[in-house]
Order: structure tokens, then sequence, then C-alpha cells
């Protein structure tokens, strides 16, 4: 199929500048509409001219979604992060670097510079799957066709889904989606009906309830703002981000944990642990079976070895990426126990 | 607005996906529609039932008091259907109208319960039941015209009694065996696109188009089935079809009731004694193929 990507097709612009006629334009113009963060995924399917809306909101006018703001004395209770702050306010904001580090790492390892000064905490995890197949405008399932071209003998599936794969199998790309779920933070959603508050891992569906979305959103919908609690301030953080090109790629998966131990040595007991995964399923996954496992034990190679079995648990491999189950299984112990020399790791042989 | 939705396949050939949604509700406001029009001519225009001849009182009196009409295996076979058949449509339906939830598996397995229901039922009509009882004959046609000319004020003989099953039943049933058949044999090669415990996934089984098409019809039978199913709900809760209903859960209907409907001679339902009342009498009858064909 021959894409055409000289320009893009027309649409009306919007630029509205508060959050209340963004979203009356985003109920007026229904699924017409298309909401413009900062731009990196949109103007990839616009200008491949795959989607074609008939109206543009652009949301870099309302400075109500932007910045991070102090909840508490000085953040004692958490801080809430517009959901139009880029990536690198982010990354350079104080507190967030502080005692939210594991979001500071999962966001510096997003694109490059000047990906992160445009795009955006909100767009990040709000962004549309990879999945080339589903990019390049085929008719599959997420594009409301009838097939996964990526799920067959002959599929390119080596960045796609070995968990709760449901007829289609790509996978979430946000880096910082899983840094979230692991610092249990809270989705701000405008909806029709007012705010909403849902948890980070509710944030994002796979394809068995929608498969044409990442995310809950539905028409007319705006995330507003992402809320973290200080349940998790200054925590052991754990981040690795695994993609092929070093300088700047999409993952092929990464692991973010949040830890809080007791004890004096590096076997401490783990008292508290919040672990999620991403890119080995449609959305983010939290792996509250590893963490109920390895609650209350010491935080030891063999703990890391046995969280690192249990997350793999029922991963199927399509044909071309079955090393994604001992990647996830190492992701995992290292999320527990670190990179500590001499630990053994899972290999996988092609 | 089109009737189905159309793409472009990885090859430029423009093929349809399946139908478009928006046929769920013209289904679900026909169905309605269908129940204003009936309960409208019923309430207004309908004229009373009046049927050719009269029982003879040495016929009437060998009838039992509890007509056998549907046997244990044909009821269970209903109810069966009737529970896949909803799981169906509404794990079908419901996702596409805004209800999300995983669908997909409850989805094959209702299928899976009910092909091999409809395998069980058409074995089952056909050696051991009276297979043509549910096929319409001369005489329902005859008397189908009877009665509209009847219905238009023309002066026309009224029409004999019916026999196990009235012309409606009949025609509602052959349309449910186009439109279930149509579904179950689309859904059985569309089960090859995704992972059952059945056979290996290959979604190149046939091209682009032939699936599409595939996806159309299975669309269109299950939309067909919306409205098909709504109608024989609403049949199956008019108080004048209750004795009906009724015996598709006890098995039998009142002596009373297939009096006044059903023709001894197109229905024959044999006894053992002619004071016989008590149900067992006609045990056996099925066998012969006398009782059952639904």
């Amino acid at each position: 199929m021959a894409v055409i990507r000289d320009v893009m097709a027309a649409f009306e612009l919007f630029q509205p500048t508060s959050v209340a006629s963004a979203q009356k334009l985003l109920e007026q113009h229904g699924p017409d509409a298309w909401v413009l963060a900062g731009g990196l995924d949109s103007f990839d399917w616009l200008k491949d001219r795959i989607k074609k809306p008939k109206a543009v909101v652009d949301l870099s006018g309302i400075d109500e979604l932007r910045g991070v703001r102090l909840s508490g004395n000085n953040g004692s209770d958490g801080i809430e992060i517009g959901a139009m702050t880029t990536l690198t306010e982010v990354v350079n904001h104080p507190i967030v670097r502080q005692k939210y580090d594991l979001l500071v790492q999962a966001a510096e390892l997003v694109a490059s510079p000047q990906i992160r000064n445009q795009g955006t905490i909100g767009g990040n995890v709000s962004q549309d799957t990879r999945c080339w197949y589903y990019r390049s405008g085929w008719p599959c399932y997420r594009a409301g066709g009838n097939i996964c071209y990526a799920d067959t003998p002959e599929g390119r599936n080596r960045e796609h889904a070995i968990l709760q794969a449901d007829r289609c199998v790509a996978v979430n790309p946000s880096d910082s989606a899983p840094a979230l779920i692991a610092l249990d933070a809270k989705f701000v959603i405008r909806t029709r009906k007012g705010e909403r508050v849902v948890d980070a891992e509710d944030y994002f569906v796979g394809p068995d309830i929608d498969i044409t979305r990442l995310h809950i959103l539905q028409s007319g919908d705006l995330l507003t703002a992402i809320r973290i609690p200080s349940t998790w301030a200054s925590a052991q953080f754990y981040f690795e981000k695994i993609r092929d090109r070093n300088v700047w790629d999409f993952p092929l998966m990464n692991v973010a944990s949040a830890m809080v131990t007791s004890g004096q040595n590096s076997s401490d007991t783990i008292d508290r642990i919040r672990i999620s995964v991403n890119g080995a399923a449609a959305r983010p996954l939290r792996l509250k079976a590893v963490e109920d496992a390895v609650r209350g034990k010491p935080r030891d190679a063999a703990t890391g070895e046995m969280a690192g079995k249990q997350a793999v648990q029922g991963a199927v491999p399509l044909q071309f990426n079955a090393y994604k189950i001992p990647l996830m299984r190492n992701l995992v112990k290292r999320a527990i126990v670190g990179r500590p020399a001499g630990v053994e790791e899972a290999t996988w042989a092609s | 607005m089109g009737l189905l939705e159309w793409a472009t396949s990885p090859w430029g050939k423009l093929v349809p996906i399946h139908i478009a949604w928006f046929l769920i509700w013209v289904a679900v406001i026909a169905g309605f529609l269908f129940f204003i029009v009936h309960v409208t001519y019923l309430r207004y225009f309908a004229k009373p039932k009046e049927f050719a001849g009269s029982i003879s009182p040495a016929v009437a009196a060998q009838i039992p008091d509890r007509v056998p009409r549907h046997s244990l295996a044909a009821r269970l076979f209903h109810w069966i259907m009737a529970a896949s058949m909803f799981t169906l449509l509404f794990t079908a339906f419901l996702p596409k109208v805004g209800v999300q939830f995983n669908w997909v598996t409850y989805h094959w397995i209702a299928g899976t319960v009910l092909t091999a229901s409809v395998i069980f039922h058409i074995i089952h009509a056909s050696f051991f039941m009276d297979f043509w009882a549910i096929w319409p004959d001369r005489i329902d046609l005859r008397d189908a015209w009877r009665r509209m000319l009847r219905a238009a004020g023309k002066p026309e003989p009224p029409p004999d009694r019916f026999a196990k099953y009235p012309l409606e039943n009949k025609l509602y049933h052959g349309a449910i065996i186009a439109a279930g058949l149509s579904a179950i044999l689309t859904g059985v090669f569309m089960m090859s696109r995704v992972h059952t415990v059945f056979f290996p996934r290959n979604p190149y089984l046939f091209s682009d188009l032939t699936w599409g098409m595939m996806y159309v019809l299975h669309g269109l039978s299950g939309i067909g089935l919306i409205a098909l199913i709504m109608v024989h709900v609403y049949f199956g809760l008019r108080p004048e079809k209750r004795p009906i209903t009724k015996s598709m859960i006890f098995g039998w209907m009142s002596r009373d009731f297939y009096l006044k409907e059903h023709d001894p001679k197109r229905w024959v339902v044999e006894t053992s004694s002619p004071s016989s009342s008590s149900p067992s009498t006609s045990k056996g009858l099925e066998g012969r193929g006398l009782t059952d064909a639904g």
C-alpha cells in the first residue's frame, strides 16, 4: 500500500486555552476529534494519512494542564503532574528528582532530548502501539478489521506480546507508564459525567476488553493530570529499559519497581513492593502475584529468581519473540535484587 | 452510511470487513416495531379464530388431559440452544454498543455449545422424530391463503385446525435454520482466526475477500437472530401462546388447548385407552415419531 508522506490531510484545528473549552470541543466533535498533546505520536499518524480526523484539538495552549504541583507541605502528600507537562520538565523538577526518582529514570530514557522537550507525560502514557502492521494502515483488529498480521507464522513479531494477547498481539510502548504504576499513581480524567480518578494500572486496557485502544479514554474524555501519592516517596527504585538502539528507541521491554525493605545488609527483608513491566502485553502489567510472593522474603538472588519465574507464567511466545521470556525473567529479577556481580541470569538460545 | 464496513487490504484491494454496527440498532428497532404492529393488529383488527368443522366427541374422549408435545431431549435441546444463543448475542453485540468486557472466549465456547446442540438436534429430528412435522405442507399453504382472504373480509371457508405446529411456527423455524446455520458455519471457520482448543490458528485459510464476506454473513446472521429472538420471546410471553410455552417447559399441553387449536387427524396423539388421562399413557409415542418435531 502506498503511503503518502508529503502533507497531512486537511483538518480543522482548535487551540483551546482551558480544559473546559477543550472538553466541550471534544464532546462536540465526538469520534471525529483528535487530541494533540506533544504531537510526537499524532504527527506520525497524520502525516502518514493513516488517521484522518476532521478536527484536531491542540492542548498546548492550556496552562492549567502544565506543571508539577506539590500537595501538602512541600509535596509531603505527593505531587500532581499536569498531563501537558513535558518529560524534560518532569525530569528536571527538584521534588520529582528527590522523591520520585523512578519516574525520572523512566522519563530520561524516553527517546531523545529533543523529543523529551516536546513530548508530554500525558502523551507518553496515552500513545498508541508501535506495531508496524497497524501503523502502516493495514486493516488489522486494532484498526477495526478482522485479522492480526503479526500473529501469523510469517509475521514480524519480534517486538510483540508474550502475555495477555487476545487476537491482537501489539504491546504498549510507554516508558513512564510502568514507573507510574510502581509509584501507585492516579490518573485524573475529565469525562462527560465529571472528573474520574483511576489507578494507573486501570488506565490501560488489553485487547480482550477493547481491541482498538490501549487506554480507557473514550471519545470526549481528557486526561488532565497524574497524581503521585507520597506512599512510595524516596523508596528504593529500579528501572531498566531494553531496546535495540541505546541512543533512542522504543522499549522491547522495561521494568519498574518501588520497594521498601527492612534490615541493614544486602539481603534485607522486602516489606513493601510494587513492580510493573511494559512491552510484554498490550498494557503495562502490574505483577501483583510477584509482589505477593516476594513480600516478607529476603531481597536476594533466590527471591529474585523465584519472582522472575513467576512473572513469566502463562507467557506464550510468537514465532520471533521467545527471547522476551528470559528477558522478562531477568528484568523482574533485577528489579528486586539489582545487578550484583556473580548472580546468574536466564539465557535464551534461538 | 453504508451497510458494510470496507478496508483496503495490504495488497491494495478494497474488501468488506464486517457489517456496519448501526445495523444492530436497526434489528432491535425492527423487533420492537414488530411488537407494536402485532399488538395493534390484535387489539383493533384481528377477528376471533375460527376453524373448519368440529372434533367428534368420540375422538375428543380419547385425548388425554395432558397431551405430550415435547420430549425431554427436545426440551433440553431447546433450552441449551436458548442459553447459548443469548450468550452469543450478548457477547457479540454488547461490546459493539459500548459494554466492554472479555467476550471472545465466552463467545466461541457458547458457539461450540450451540453447534453441538444443533448437530444433536439434526440427528434427533431426522431419525427419532417426525421430521416433516415442522415443514409447511399443502394444507398449511391453503389455510394461510384462506386466513389472509378472510382477514381482508373475503368470503372464504375457515381454515382447518393446525397440525402439531402452526404455519407461523414452521416459517419461524425455517428462518432460524437459515440465520442459525449461516452463523454457525461462518463461526466455525472464524474460530480458526482465534486461539481455541480445537485447531491451530490459521488466518490465511481463505483470501481477504472470502474472509470479509464470511464476517459480513456472520454479522448479518447475528443481527437477523437479534430480531428473530426478540420476536420469539415476544410470542413466548403472549397470553394466548402460554400453553405452547409451558409445553416447552413441562413437555405437555392441556387437552382443552389441543382440541381448540389442533386437528387430531393432522397431529395424531396415540393413547393407550380411551378413558386414560395420565401422561404416562403416551409413553413410547416418541419412538414412533408421533409427538415431536420441534
